[in-house]
């Protein structure tokens, strides 16, 4: 959703995307990665910010003021409070110790969508820019006809056909948002194996498997890095619209997305219900974009002054 | 141009069989089969009626065979029965519901250009100055903000605590009953929040796309040029930086047509828009699965027809696309 691919990068006639090979194995790279970085006040707050959140996790049980599965009778769609800092839902469940929680699944369905997704664009990416012809036709028109489908409708489909769980979410998702992936890497693939030092493994008889794996994915990191970085942003997004629409995240697991259906319910009587997962989300996605168009920029030398 | 055209039309045929090959191998290698939900809601079928059933939908047959059969019917728009309780054809159903749809995404596409294009290009050419960076603030949360919650707030703010938007349906009760005019004022309150919600969301991604792209027009030889022999500066913007610039820009229309038609399940049921993402959405929740086919087959058919007028109108404004020179 969010990766918008950006014009101002130069493109050749085969598709190559013109960018320098960055290695993260060279401690120059680094150093001029991370003073440029560091300049970038925006990325700073995002990389904070995505800190934040592992820790917020990492440490839900310690920070939670209530159990966020505590059904109370008695406190039931208060407003927020001394005691309950986001007031309660219409359970009378804790809604500050749920959107605690709720960072746990957004997060974790985060990341390993976004792995799937990776896995599968990277796979395919390199095939069809290693091995060319036919694979190559075959496996982009591929990637055309995933693109026609309107994703959410695509994703709806799969959910509808197998059980809605926390599993399924990110399989989906997974699958269904790869194909970014598979052009970006492709056309890195397709700029590096023309390089010297590829010609020189050739040379000295190294396999497909080992230049593919040792030498152009290496080289091809930066960029997936950044694609990475977005798309869990995207993934979250996605997550909460479908936990939303009552199709993701099942309760009594508490998301930011399924909170927001009871917010929804309850609109007329209840504001916190719907404000504050709503801002959870917000701030989430803001920040891994944040963090992943300065680790973009960083990466970029032409902005290097 | 003709040839060009053609070209391009041939190439949707390799793509339209590709979108019914994962269509039909999506709702097929999911476990269980189509009947088993109509049969589920009466416990007391036999065997024999299970069967009836199954060749009635022509599940006893191989897949490679059910495939040719549905490619068949498809390919005379009959996308078969729904399984909802009217029992109605799936294309009547799909083909009361897309204009709604369509008409909903065209308008807030037009605001979203009519917007979105002007920013842009002012936070391009006024490059790192304020106006520019409150710009990029603004998309960037454009970016992240779930439009379904954005939606929500403004439901409770506009039409629970003020009263002065209705939050959902397209017309109000009795709406009949109204004169022309009062009739057209009610519609357009009703489309007043989620066309806003639905603008907004895409604000984001096409301000950016245009601003990125006018920065890089800008840097050209020729713009140099022309500010060189004393042009002033809003005509080298608008008359030699911004036809260049624009050129991208219809290429995202392209590419953003899933997105919108997607994102209309969202919108439609949170606003009860009796659209094709509502009729989708409530498919999907009683696994009628020729309905979900079927708007699955159409919408990316949508999507393609979508990208095709795009490339068109990009060959119209760049002459070197058509004569197959980049």
């Amino acid at each position: 959703m969010s990766a918008i691919p950006s014009p101002t990068r130069a493109s050749d006639k085969a598709g190559h995307e013109v960018t320098p090979v960055m290695d993260f194995r060279n401690s120059y790279f680094y150093a001029v990665f991370w003073k440029s970085f560091r300049r970038n006040r925006f990325a700073v707050t995002g990389g904070a910010v995505v800190a934040i959140l592992f820790a917020i996790s990492l440490l839900a049980p310690f920070i939670t003021p209530w159990d966020p599965a505590a059904i109370n009778a008695y406190q039931v769609l208060t407003p927020p409070s001394a005691t309950h800092w986001m007031g309660t839902d219409e359970l009378g469940r804790d809604v500050f110790s749920r959107v605690i929680y709720g960072a746990r699944i957004s997060l974790y369905v985060g990341f390993v969508a976004v792995g799937i997704s990776l896995v599968i664009g990277v796979m395919i990416g390199l095939a069809s820019g290693f091995y060319g012809g036919w694979i190559d036709a075959i496996l982009m028109r591929f990637v055309d006809i995933m693109l026609c489908f309107p994703t959410f409708f695509l994703i709806l489909a799969m959910i509808a056909l197998l059980e809605p769980s926390i599993w399924i979410i990110m399989l989906v998702i997974g699958v269904t948002s790869w194909m970014g992936v598979a052009r970006l890497v492709r056309a890195e693939v397709l700029s590096i194996k023309e390089r010297d030092y590829i010609m020189a493994a050739r040379s000295i008889g190294a396999s497909d498997m080992r230049i593919i794996f040792r030498h152009i994915l290496p080289n091809a990191a930066a960029p997936m890095l950044v694609a990475a970085t977005l798309g869990v942003g995207g993934a979250i997004l996605t997550e909460s619209a479908l936990s939303f629409l009552g199709i993701g995240v099942q309760p009594p697991i508490p998301s930011w997305g399924n909170i927001l259906t009871s917010g929804k319910d309850y609109l007329e009587f209840a504001w916190w219900l719907s404000l504050f997962p709503g801002l959870a989300i917000l701030v989430t996605v803001l920040a891994y974009n944040l963090l992943g168009e300065g680790i973009r920029d960083a990466l970029d030398p032409r902005l290097h002054r | 141009m003709i040839t060009y055209l053609a070209k391009r039309i041939l190439m949707l045929i390799p793509l339209l069989i590709g979108i019914t090959l994962i269509t039909f191998a999506v709702i097929h290698l999911a476990p269980g089969e189509p009947v088993d939900m109509q049969i589920s809601m009466s416990p007391k079928v036999s065997a024999e009626a299970r069967q009836r059933i199954r060749e009635f939908y022509g599940l006893d047959k191989p897949l490679h065979v059910q495939y040719v059969q549905w490619l068949g019917r498809m390919a005379r728009l009959d996308f078969g029965r729904s399984f909802a309780p009217d029992n109605r054809p799936v294309t009547d159903k799909i083909a009361e519901r897309i204009p709604i749809t369509l008409s909903l995404n065209l308008i807030a596409l037009i605001l979203e250009f009519g917007i979105a294009l002007p920013i842009g290009i002012l936070a391009a050419v006024r490059r790192d100055t304020m106006l520019d960076k409150g710009i990029t603030v603004f998309v960037f949360v454009g970016f992240a903000v779930p439009t379904f919650w954005l939606a929500l707030l403004l439901m409770y703010f506009f039409g629970v605590k003020l009263g002065w938007l209705p939050i959902s349906g397209l017309h109000s009760l009795g709406s009949d009953r109204m004169g022309l005019f009062a009739w057209f004022a009610d519609l357009l309150k009703h489309l007043i929040l989620p066309i806003g919600v639905m603008t907004f969301g895409s604000l984001a991604g096409l301000s950016r796309y245009m601003r990125s792209s006018m920065l890089e027009v800008i840097r050209q030889d020729y713009i140099t040029t022309a500010r060189a022999k004393g042009l002033p500066e809003r005509t080298v913007i608008l008359r030699h930086a911004l036809r260049n610039a624009l050129l991208p820009v219809i290429t995202f229309l392209g590419f953003s047509l899933p997105g919108l038609i997607g994102g209309s399940v969202i919108f439609e049921t949170i606003f009860a828009i009796p659209g094709m993402g509502q009729l989708f959405y409530q498919g999907v929740m009683m696994r009628d699965y020729p309905l979900i086919m079927g708007i699955l087959v159409i919408g990316a058919f949508l999507t393609l027809i979508g990208n095709l007028l795009a490339d068109v109108c990009y060959s119209i404004a760049d002459p070197r696309i058509r004569q197959g020179r980049t």
